[in-house]
């Protein structure tokens, strides 16, 4: 195989205007309209049918409106037989009347269109909504911690800051998307993104194992170009697993239906951005934070024993 | 390969240092016989213990015995098994599981006809049995008897309803405390010590009583004594003498896991009406329970079993002495009755209550059995009040939802509207115990009696807080679909490794199915839920143990430029070993973290994420480097395609 080499790092203003372009689309959008939260955030109740035929979703609100079930939004899920019928949280029904209002609603749709079927029905109170969701951002603050703290612990604090920025970068972007698209943000697409946070790491570690095993053996050369070595010489890597990674998305996106497209549309996205970051945002931290020789050369003398050594 | 040339290769790469155990090794690229033999048996383990997930189960009956020390046995047996073959449903098998019969049955359509014959055999005359769908596992036998089962499907995959159950524990407080109030009034009248009458003298968990001199105090407070589960604390507060008294924090824990308790006691036994085959009935946290219906179909049934919510108090009649401020009045078939404030007994100490007939009189009377504590409550008061009538309040609370302002924002708040009515009253005719009857009843009105007795044995409200219900057909939809996308994806991978690594992508190949395997293998010992986000984990488990694999094979082929093959291949695992060991250990932290958010779907993902991060590593690392080392291994090489 002939040797690849890419002057990543050359380009790195370009990225960095390309990142910063990115990021702000996200954020903004994320502080105008905000992500279009899921039941399981927001609370309230969601009824999802199949009808024996072909259904206008705007027939079924009127008949809904017309049985006093005024709040609720209908439209079509998979195919034209499939209906998803959610309402918001209604106070003024009390707690038992708002865990039955799924139920009351599938009735009153049974007694309308015969062959009618039941697909699933849940009810979230806005106090779980509201703990999930705080779960949900600690989740999230306390896996980027603690990724930070491991890297340290490993590496040295540059690429501790340079992976958890990496990280951060990913994260906002996934959820900018979900924002500037409206797609739906719920439970799985939470898990998604810290699947996506778990991805992004995993390839930002390989590429910073690269760069600091370089630093160590290189006798001389910039920085620039020792990072820009370690980013070729694991680019093959990067891109077969990312690749293999995406296949198996693109499988779950094919096949996995509406419940898991969430999930898989959150992960495709993040296993870009995550493969971007790693020669990036990561490296790019490096270099901005005066990373040298020295700041490497003090190895811990168990790690250099394990580099050596031991067996599996 | 000598030893020399290892360590040359190692000192030139990084130092020479130190020196690695592998140095001083034989022929390269050859592993020692028991590491083959070992991944052979993890392997083998592996294989057998992920094969009952292959078997599809088949439909069946499931029949419980109600009471447990009745039991189930040959004559339910022989029952159920004639009355099928007279109605010609065909039995595979009829299994007896302690206290359960699970009928085997050949054909799924006849799955609804076998349950409604089954449950009018067994139920005749009164419901002992619960008879419910279920589905048989059709796990070969040799493979049970290794302890092999296969992973259970989630709601999302199987069909059923899950529902979070809130315990209003505030209430539930409140109410003790509030009874220890009255009951230390009493008390105190009983003993006439004078005390200062205050309106507002319970707050949240504290009460105070007012005194107008330090030796009435120290008397009140001998004689509050037996209150234990109070810190009693002396105070003074606008010139009077003051008794707080504060339930502590560990008899509020031990109430709360009380109530949780009874709760779901009394949950598990209403659940039962309902037909399930297992359900669950789980704490969770400090104030929730879990309710998992697999399979039921009717959840708004399921739901109105859920959301009653009752309890009982068991007060004495008001003598015409008592002051206004002691009793209560109620109406009882169409007179008025006055009845004390303070309770001998609540529900919680009702342990059952059965319809049954006097021995002497063949009258139908209502038995009901307490708990020691209310056994000895009752005993205590009862015993001086012989001839007097005890008064059965019934409680039912339904809970509600306001909204108010709190720190400037909207909240919402539960609370309950409380609905009392009595349902029996009797003369006692002698000291009471753990075990007394009520007689003088009609069959029904006893009958009536003992249900609403047992719907009351219960200790704190509870609202539905949480529900996911999933259908049948999605479910089997679900799992299809969950199937295909691994199968698609797995059958993607595997070619792209063939196409791109060839020799070498067969040996990650094979350590992509052994890990496909030993994954399975090890949800299914650990006894994991298997559900679609579940799967969703499998799949991109699968994309990702690649990694390892492509990692150590990318080191190789640039080992390669400078090394001869063996040299390139060694080289290759050892420094990749290092990279895949920090990428995957903090990938597994995300899972843990994932694990500790503890919400359905999530954690179903994270745990076949955390194992699959387990077993990716050690089929990468072993299983890999043993069919690189049986392919390429202690030969000689000129090189090697990759």
């Amino acid at each position: 195989m002939k040797a690849i080499q890419i002057d990543f790092m050359g380009k790195r203003l370009i990225a960095m205007v390309f990142s910063a372009l990115l990021l702000t689309v996200s954020l903004g959008s994320l502080s105008f309209q905000g992500l279009n939260l899921g039941l399981d955030f927001t609370g309230g109740s969601l009824v999802e049918v199949k009808l024996a035929s072909k259904v206008d979703p705007q027939v079924v609100r009127g008949y809904l409106v017309q049985a006093g079930f005024a709040n609720g939004t209908v439209q079509t899920f998979g195919s034209d037989q499939d209906l998803l019928i959610r309402v918001p949280p209604q106070q003024e029904l009390g707690v038992a009347g708002q865990a039955s209002l799924g139920d009351d609603i599938f009735t009153a749709l049974a007694a309308q269109y015969p062959g009618i079927v039941l697909q699933q029905s849940n009810y979230v109170g806005p106090a779980v909504g509201d703990e999930l969701a705080q779960d949900g951002g600690l989740a999230l603050l306390t896996a980027l911690l603690v990724v930070m703290l491991y890297i340290l612990f490993r590496f040295t604090k540059q690429f501790s800051v340079g992976a958890v920025v990496a990280l951060a970068h990913d994260v906002i972007i996934v959820l900018g998307c979900f924002s500037l698209f409206r797609w739906t943000f719920d439970l799985t697409v939470l898990a998604a993104l810290l699947a996506v946070i778990g991805y992004s790491l995993n390839d930002t570690i390989v590429v910073s194992d690269r760069i600091r095993e370089n630093f160590r053996r290189a006798r001389r050369g910039a920085p620039v170009e020792i990072i820009n070595d370690a980013l070729n010489q694991t680019l093959g890597r990067t891109l077969v697993t990312s690749l293999t990674t995406l296949f198996v998305l693109l499988a779950l996106l094919l096949a996995g239906g509406e419940v898991i497209s969430g999930f898989a549309t959150a992960l495709s996205i993040g296993v870009v951005i995550g493969t971007y970051s790693s020669i990036y945002v990561a490296a790019n931290v490096l270099l901005i934070m005066n990373i040298t020789r020295d700041d490497l050369l003090v190895p811990e003398p168990e790690q250099d024993g394990n580099e050596d050594g031991s067996y599996p | 390969m000598t030893n020399d040339d290892t360590r040359a290769q190692s000192d030139g790469e990084t130092g020479g240092t130190l020196l690695g155990a592998h140095s001083r090794r034989g022929p390269m690229n050859v592993f020692p016989l028991w590491k083959y033999m070992l991944i052979a048996v993890v392997c083998s383990l592996g294989l057998i213990y992920a094969a009952p997930n292959v078997f599809q189960p088949a439909p069946a009956v499931q029949v419980r015995a109600l009471d447990s020390e009745r039991g189930i046995g040959a004559a339910q047996r022989a029952k159920v098994s004639s009355a099928l073959d007279a109605a010609g449903i065909a039995v595979s098998a009829i299994d007896q599981q302690g206290n359960s019969l699970l009928v085997r049955l050949l054909d799924e359509d006849a799955q609804l006809t076998a349950r409604a014959l089954i449950a009018d055999t067994l139920n005749a005359s009164s419901v002992d049995f619960v008879v419910a769908l279920a589905q048989a596992p059709t796990t070969p036998q040799w493979l049970q008897n290794l302890g092999a089962k296969p992973m259970s499907l989630g709601l999302d995959l199987f069909g059923g309803a899950h529902f979070l159950l809130q315990v209003n524990m505030d209430d539930y407080i409140a109410g003790v405390v509030d009874n220890s109030a009255e009951g230390m009034r009493d008390t105190l009248i009983d003993q006439r010590i004078r005390f200062l009458p205050n309106r507002q003298w319970i707050d949240g968990r504290t009460i105070s009583i007012g005194f107008r001199d330090a030796a009435t105090r120290n008397q009140a407070r001998e004689a509050l004594v037996d209150y234990q589960d109070f810190l009693v604390q002396e105070r003074e507060a606008a010139g009077n003498l003051i008794l707080r008294s504060t339930l502590t924090d560990d008899k509020i824990r031990a109430l709360e896991d009380r109530a949780i308790s009874q709760n779901l006691t009394s949950l598990r036994n209403r659940v039962n009406e309902l037909g399930v085959s297992e359900p669950q009935v789980q704490r969770l946290g400090r104030s929730r329970i879990v309710v998992d219906l697999p399979g039921i179909q009717d959840s708004a049934r399921a739901k109105e079993i859920l959301n009653k919510f009752t309890n009982l108090e068991f007060r004495l009649e008001a003598l015409p002495r008592a002051r206004k401020s002691q009793i209560e009045t109620y109406e009882y078939q169409g007179r008025v009755q006055d009845i004390m404030r303070r309770n001998i007994v609540t529900g919680n100490n009702v342990q059952d209550a059965q319809q049954s007939y006097d021995p002497e009189t063949s009258q139908p009377q209502v038995s009901i059995e307490l708990d020691n504590e209310g056994g000895r409550k009752m005993h205590a008061a009862t015993k001086d009040n012989i001839g007097r009538s005890m008064a059965i309040l019934f409680i039912e609370q339904k809970p509600r939802v306001r909204k108010t302002v709190r720190d400037g924002e909207t909240v919402e708040e539960y609370y309950t509207v409380e609905e009392r009515r009595l349902i029996s009253v009797a003369t006692v005719q002698a000291a009471l115990g753990f075990n007394f009857r009520i007689t003088g009843l009609s069959l029904r009105e006893a009958q009536d009696l003992a249900l609403l007795l047992r719907a009351g044995a219960l200790a704190a409200p509870m609202y539905i807080v949480e529900e996911r219900t999933v259908g049948a057909q999605l479910g089997d939809e679900n799992i299809r679909r969950g199937w295909q996308s691994v199968a698609i994806g797995f059958a993607l991978v595997l070619a792209f490794m063939i196409f791109y690594y060839r020799g070498f992508g067969v040996a990650a190949n094979v350590a992509l199915t052994a890990n496909l395997m030993l994954l399975v293998a090890i949800m299914s010992i650990l006894g994991a839920t298997l559900t679609l986000p579940g799967i969703a984990g499998i799949v991109l488990t699968v994309g990702m143990a690649v990694d390892a694999n492509v990692l150590i094979f990318s080191r190789i082929r640039e080992e390669l430029k400078n090394h001869p093959p063996q040299m390139a291949i060694q080289a290759g695992f050892d420094r990749a070993l290092l990279t895949i060991t920090d990428a995957n250990v903090t990938t597994f932290f995300v899972a843990i973290i994932l694990l500790s958010i503890g919400s359905g779907p999530v954690r179903g993902f994270a745990v076949t994420l955390a194992v699959g991060i387990a077993t990716s590593m050690f089929t990468a690392i072993l299983v890999t480097r043993a069919l690189v080392n049986l392919m390429y291994g202690g030969r000689k090489l000129e090189s090697i395609k990759i």
